[in-house]
């Protein structure tokens, strides 16, 4: 499953894509976030699967922008420790 | 007492030609909603009862009000007779009869498959406070999902600032707004508040009613559109939600993505209450089988 966390306003799309098919719940992105935007467990999306899968916590959600904005300068962008740290390249972001 | 131009049509409904007396597994789902909430009854696969009620200011109550709509004029069928209730919602936790809460975006998508039939594969809810894009295998299972909860625009708490604005009853803003010759273009703000200004600016312009809100609703349609590229369009398609009742949406929406919706047979606002019954049911299922 294909999950986007965030949100669209009038400044822009913010979404952060986790796809759980990918993931296996080893937690790489919980300890690599500055923003402890990431956390492990029962996926919320889907209440039938038995692994656990990486979402996003639900009080991040809506400031994505904010939360992220200490990755992601104007100029001189980094490559993202979230997407770095997945071994199944199962995070993207939309922005 | 002025009228309140905003308050939509509440219902209920029983099958009558069904008897949830013979039934094996009876369960239940309620989904509290910001704007409405919705009970339905299911007994085994069957859709038996529902309700659809304004949540209002009393948000904590409203689970057990909209729980008991559903449950009269069901031949004597009570609360503890009903095996698995599962909440859903933004208030799912203020269902204090339910075993379980399971988020929306997963009962949506059951609940559409139900309503809509297994070709549905996009879903496009569009709610009191939120615009869900959901995309669904043949058995309801979520493949894909994209919500804005942060933003009113394409919500029924936007259509309910037109209804005042306007002073025209929210039941009879889709079919007024069809009422135009020509259609205008769209409001430019994409913000209620701002759009709603505009609006106040059109009117004072001369602008008749009706092409205003042909205007909002093209807004409103192109708000959404862009929500639900971003996970692409795979048909069947179907919307769900209050402002599936809105015509003058579900057209102005059907022309821009080039895609006619699947015709609703059910009130289009009881779809996360209907996934969550039948989450209900495979959770009770579930633990038969265990016990085997």
């Amino acid at each position: 499953m294909i999950a986007n966390y965030g949100y669209k306003d009038g400044s822009g799309d913010f979404f952060i894509t986790i796809d759980t098919d990918k993931c296996d719940g080893c937690g790489a992105c919980v300890e690599a976030c500055p923003a402890q935007a990431f956390e492990v467990g029962e996926d919320p999306n889907d209440p039938l699967r038995e692994d656990p899968a990486a979402f996003i916590v639900e009080a991040v959600r809506k400031k994505l922008k904010y939360a992220c904005a200490r990755c992601k300068p104007v100029t001189d962008r980094p490559p993202l420790p979230c997407v770095q740290a997945c071994p199944a390249e199962a995070i993207s972001h939309s922005w | 007492m002025a009228e309140e131009y905003w308050r939509w049509t509440e219902s209920r409904w029983t099958d009558l030609g069904l008897s949830w007396k013979g039934g094996e597994i009876i369960t239940a789902g309620v989904d509290v909603g910001s704007v409405s909430s919705q009970a339905v009854i299911m007994v085994d696969s069957r859709l038996y009862a529902y309700a659809n009620t304004r949540t209002g200011s009393d948000s904590p109550n409203s689970a057990i009000n909209v729980m008991n709509w559903a449950l009269e004029d069901t031949d004597g069928l009570t609360l503890d007779k009903i095996q698995y209730t599962v909440g859903t919602g933004y208030g799912r936790v203020n269902v204090p009869f339910a075993q379980r809460a399971v988020t929306e975006i997963a009962c949506h998508a059951r609940g559409a498959n139900f309503m809509y039939g297994p070709t549905v594969r996009t879903i496009l809810d569009m709610g009191g406070q939120d615009c869900k894009a959901i995309h669904c295998d043949d058995k309801g299972k979520v493949t894909n999902f994209l919500m804005n909860d942060k933003c009113a625009a394409g919500t029924g708490r936007g259509m309910e600032v037109f209804a005042d604005l306007l002073k025209v009853s929210i039941n009879d803003m889709g079919e007024l707004s069809l009422q135009v010759e020509e259609e205008p273009p769209p409001v430019s703000s994409t913000c209620v508040v701002f759009a709603k200004s505009e609006a106040s600016g059109l009117l004072r312009a001369g602008w008749p009613k009706e092409k205003v809100l042909a205007a909002y609703s093209s807004a409103m349609v192109h708000r959404v559109v862009s929500l639900l590229e971003r996970i692409g369009l795979e048909e069947d398609f179907a919307i769900t939600g209050g402002i599936a009742k809105n015509k003058g949406v579900v057209l102005r929406l059907e022309k821009e993505l080039g895609v006619k919706a699947l015709e609703p047979k059910y009130d289009t606002q009881i779809a996360g209450a209907l996934g969550a019954a039948l989450f209900a049911k495979a959770l009770v299922e579930k633990e038969k089988g265990k016990k085997k």
